[in-house]
């Protein structure tokens, strides 16, 4: 299957990630996932499949904390939560971001 | 990954819903979930290899699985914990006898600063004794010391005897100087130690208990103190009770029991007794062994030119725990090394059954691959399987290791110093879980390091069973087998070697006939005081000895052969000998009847009678070693002595065959034979029956005939001459014993894994097999195939086992008796014992083989 050009690029996942998290609090995978692709204007789409072991890794290393809870519609779901740590690697991340964005601007305004 | 299952379900639920609001049908909508979700990405398998650490869950998880596995290979898990127990059973028992006899320091107050000294480090008890006057100069004039001490060395053995209360009993009691305990640093555990006044010449009588006395026959009261004992029908006062720590016997004198302590004067009237005493020293605070050495040396040298009226004194220093355990320094390490030898191979085994088992599990450790175990996590699961079965052997071993100290602190009848101090202590306990934990990793590690390659390589490549085992792995079991081979070899070599000197020692014409000799103790009692009481008693006691049926001979000695040891100088008449310079010999005071009694031969001359009395010429007999020492190529009959035990001229009427009678290890030396009529410097008295009577049976007859004259002749003193020979070989026989069952086991486990290693390449190699028998080899050619490979591998390990036996055998020279190192025949039993064993390993694994039918086996797939 070939990929759909608007895959996320690897390694960005965590930043968007870490900035929804940090913008709205508590939220389960299935609301992550929604609210980057809706956030995004559908421009980026995750493949949902991929987004949870992001958040598993995610939480061992210690970045978000995860606890089950009950949705709205009371249904038991995971909800994550960003950490102290997980504010500090979003600053890193943003930033990192922010150099590759700049970087690969130049190089298309030469082109 | 049950969160993540949830998770998923959850999101695909939600998914599904929200497409279904969209318009999408239920079908649709779950299709176009899943197919957004995107497929299952695997559970980052970086957890473990990001943490090499085990974490406590993970290793509390790999312990209950290898539970579980070990629980379906029952077999398996029994075997294997068996093995690893004995070893670690063995390894612990014969630790704690080295901690023990070694390691521990001696149950002293700051032993490292006590010496032992004697007067001379060879020769009997009386080379190494030294004069009281001697030791009172040195006391005075030390500066390197702080305190001597010592203890009077011709104690006897059963030498007390206690009436009053009760049924008269035999004690032992060593007589000991004021400071004695002081030096030591041991102090009682109820009353005080001997005062001044005590230890006056003829002071008054005072005694110290032991405390196994004290708990035996005065039921562990401390109203004992202060209260009368008699002892020789003379009344001692009880000043005080030792602590159960102080075992006297166990560090001077090993094999024996002691019950009392009684204060020794140092005064001019035991200093004429010549040299008796054993002496220990405390160095200042500081002093090397060394200085003190060159201080008393000089000491001694100064007090010898000086004091021409008194003994030589040569004066030797070293550290007590070297008098104590120097000894047997040799043997331990042997032990510790072939036990060492033996823990090896356990490994060496335990390796391979795991090896064996992991092969097995091919199929299990790729499926565990797949689904995303790493390979840390595989290793640490292997690991764990060893540690688990380590554990397991720890808790058989140290049952065993309990049984075994104890056993070993029991053996009264062995004369090793410390022995019965040998106990499974906490260091003990700690050394057998340390070890059990380095056994499990090590047995562990090589299936460890090889199940991940396994897992996933080898499944691919030669997992079915018609493939011959991968180069590597086999030759990786091969060297166990081999290494287990050349330990087991090493070990039958030592072992063998010992067994050879234990049976050469054991064939040693001892110049008596200890199997039909009996003794028991007939020492006078205080009644009979004069010399004719005393020979009348003697004369009473043996005839009423030689009328007990069964009975073919008795006589009466001083001195029983492996016993005391006491020299006096002899010098022959007309001779002249410079100061220190006359010959000494081992002197035996005897009653008529004596030679025939003991067995020992008299090749010239008379045996003593009863006329040879106070009033008859003063008269003796000697050994042949004497004889050729005194007058060699002359008849000694008739010749004459001067100057022994009070006699001017004593007259030789006898020469008796030589004897061992201080080990059968060692030549007897000078022994001068005299009779009990004409010699009163005896302080003990035992009487020796010659018969075919078991000794058993006889003490009951010996003890009724002998009541009326000997009332205080204890029943459960009689024992056999034998008894005496085997304490002193005993421990000969104790290191022969360890080292001989070390070896067998060892055989016993290298056969085994040679067995398991040949029977297992034969399974794997089934259908190999089947097609070369279908190609036309016949049963035979199968069967000498695979003896040829067991022979091959057994052959290797012997090669390097008797290389190693031949180093072993050098170091241990020193243990050796009448066998050389490089024993022929002990090698050649060796090798052809283990070819032997090997050849039945392979055998039984080559016969099953050659039975393969090859359709089966090729229609087994």
């Amino acid at each position: 299957m070939p990929r759909q050009k608007n895959d996320i690029l690897q390694g960005t996942l965590a930043l968007l990630v870490l900035r929804t998290l940090a913008d709205e609090g508590r939220l389960h995978g299935y609301a992550i996932t929604s609210h980057i692709q809706r956030a995004s204007a559908d421009l980026l789409r995750v493949e949902e499949g991929s987004v949870y072991p992001a958040l598993h890794r995610m939480t061992e290393d210690g970045w978000l904390r995860a606890e089950w809870g009950v949705t709205e519609r009371s249904r038991e779901a995971r909800f994550y939560t960003i950490t102290a740590a997980g504010r500090k690697q979003l600053i890193e991340e943003e930033a990192s971001w922010a150099r590759l964005r700049a970087g690969v601007q130049r190089v298309l305004r030469r082109a | 990954v049950k969160d993540l299952d949830r998770e998923r379900q959850f999101h695909l639920d939600e998914r599904a819903a929200e497409l279904e609001a969209a318009g999408y049908s239920p079908e649709a909508a779950r299709a176009e979930a899943a197919r957004r979700f995107g497929t299952p990405a695997p559970i980052p398998p970086r957890g473990p290899e990001r943490r090499p650490t085990m974490s406590l869950d993970q290793f509390v998880q790999d312990v209950r699985f290898t539970l579980r596995s070990l629980r379906r290979n029952a077999a398996f898990a029994v075997f294997a914990t068996l093995i690893a127990g004995l070893g670690i059973g063995a390894t612990t028992t014969v630790f704690s006898v080295v901690n023990a006899l070694i390691l521990r320091p001696l149950p002293f107050a700051e032993p490292d600063r006590l010496v032992w000294m004697p007067n001379r480090d060879t020769g009997g008890l009386s080379a190494q004794t030294t004069q009281v006057a001697h030791m009172l100069d040195l006391r005075a004039r030390t500066q390197t010391m702080s305190a001597v001490g010592g203890y009077f060395a011709f104690y006897g053995v059963g030498d007390q005897v206690l009436t009053g209360s009760g049924d008269a009993e035999r004690l032992s009691g060593v007589p000991v100087t004021d400071n004695f305990f002081d030096v030591l640093g041991v102090r009682p555990a109820y009353g005080r130690t001997f005062n001044a006044d005590e230890t006056r010449w003829q002071g008054p009588r005072a005694v110290l208990l032991s405390d196994a006395l004290w708990r035996r026959r005065f039921a562990a009261d401390p109203g004992i103190l202060n209260r009368t004992l008699t002892l020789n029908d003379e009344p001692h006062v009880v000043v005080g009770i030792m602590p159960a720590e102080f075992d006297f016997a166990t560090v001077f004198a090993p094999g024996n029991r002691f019950d009392l302590f009684l204060p020794f004067p140092l005064v001019p009237e035991t200093s004429r007794w010549g040299n008796t005493m054993s002496m220990v020293g405390r160095l200042k605070p500081g002093v090397p062994v060394g200085a003190a050495q060159a201080e008393v040396r000089a000491i001694a040298d100064e007090l010898t030119r000086t004091h021409t009226d008194r003994n030589s004194f040569v004066g030797v220093v070293k550290p007590l725990a070297d008098q104590v355990g120097g000894r047997m320094r040799t043997a331990v390490w042997v032990l510790t090394g072939a036990v060492a030898a033996v823990m090896l191979i356990v490994c060496a085994n335990l390796s391979n059954l795991l090896l064996a088992r992991t092969a097995s599990r091919q199929r299990e450790m790729a499926i565990r691959m797949a689904m995303g175990a790493g390979r840390q996590r595989l290793v640490a699961q292997m690991l764990t399987e060893g540690i688990v079965l380590a554990g397991g052997g720890a808790v058989v071993g140290i049952g065993l290791a309990y049984l075994g100290t104890l056993g070993l602190a029991q053996q009264n009848a062995v004369s090793i110093a410390m022995l019965s101090s040998v106990r499974l202590d906490p260091t003990a306990l700690g050394f057998a879980l340390g070890l059990a934990m380095l056994t499990g990793i090590l047995f562990g590690l090589a299936p460890a390091l090889q199940a991940p390659a396994l897992a996933l390589h080898n499944t691919l490549k030669d997992s079915s069973r018609g493939a011959t085992e991968g180069r590597e792995r086999r030759w990786l079991r091969s060297t166990l087998v081999v290494a287990e081979i050349t330990f087991a070899c090493v070990l039958l070599v030592g072992a063998g070697l010992l067994i050879r000197s234990f049976m050469r020692v054991l064939d040693v014409s001892i110049g008596f006939d200890a199997a039909r000799a009996s003794t028991i103790r007939v020492d006078p009692d205080a009644r009979i005081a004069t010399p004719e009481q005393t020979d009348a008693y003697y004369n009473d006691v043996l005839t009423a000895a030689r009328a007990i049926p069964g009975v073919q001979a008795a006589g009466i000695t001083d001195a029983l052969p492996f016993g005391r040891n006491r020299t006096w100088g002899v010098r022959a008449q007309g001779q002249t000998y410079e100061r220190g310079q006359a010959p000494s010999a081992y002197i035996k005071v005897v009653s008529d009847g004596f030679f025939g009694a003991m067995g020992i031969p008299l090749v010239a001359g008379r045996d003593f009678s009863r006329l040879d009395a106070s009033t008859t010429e003063p008269v003796a007999i000697v050994n042949q070693t004497l004889a050729q020492r005194l007058w060699p190529d002359q008849t000694p009959i008739g010749q004459a002595m001067v100057n022994l035990c009070g006699q001017k001229v004593t007259r030789v009427i006898g020469v008796a065959g030589d004897m061992r009678h201080l080990t059968p290890e060692q030549p007897s030396g000078n022994e001068l034979y005299l009779p009990m009529r004409q010699c009163r410097q005896v302080s003990s008295a035992d009487l020796v029956l010659r018969s075919d009577v078991p000794s058993a049976q006889l003490a009951a007859t010996v003890r009724v005939a002998l009541r009326p004259i000997v009332p205080t002749i204890a029943g459960n003193e009689f024992r056999g001459v034998q008894q005496l020979l085997d304490r002193s070989v005993s421990p000969r026989r104790f290191l022969v014993w360890l080292l001989g069952g070390f070896a067998a086991f060892a055989l016993l486990l290298a056969s085994f894994g040679t067995y398991a290693l040949i029977s297992y390449s034969v399974n794997q190699r089934t259908r190999e097999i089947g097609i070369r028998m279908a190609l036309g080899a016949s049963a035979r050619d199968v069967q000498l195939g695979i003896l040829r490979q067991t022979l091959i591998l057994a052959a290797i390990g012997l090669a390097l086992g008797t290389a190693g036996g031949w180093a072993l055998a050098r170091g241990i020279r020193g243990l050796l008796f009448d066998v050389t190192p490089g024993d022929p025949g002990t090698f050649v039993a060796m090798a052809a014992v283990l070819m032997a064993v090997a050849a039945i390993a392979g055998y039984l694994p080559a016969r099953r083989a050659s039975r393969t039918d090859p359709l089966s086996a090729l229609r087994a797939e």
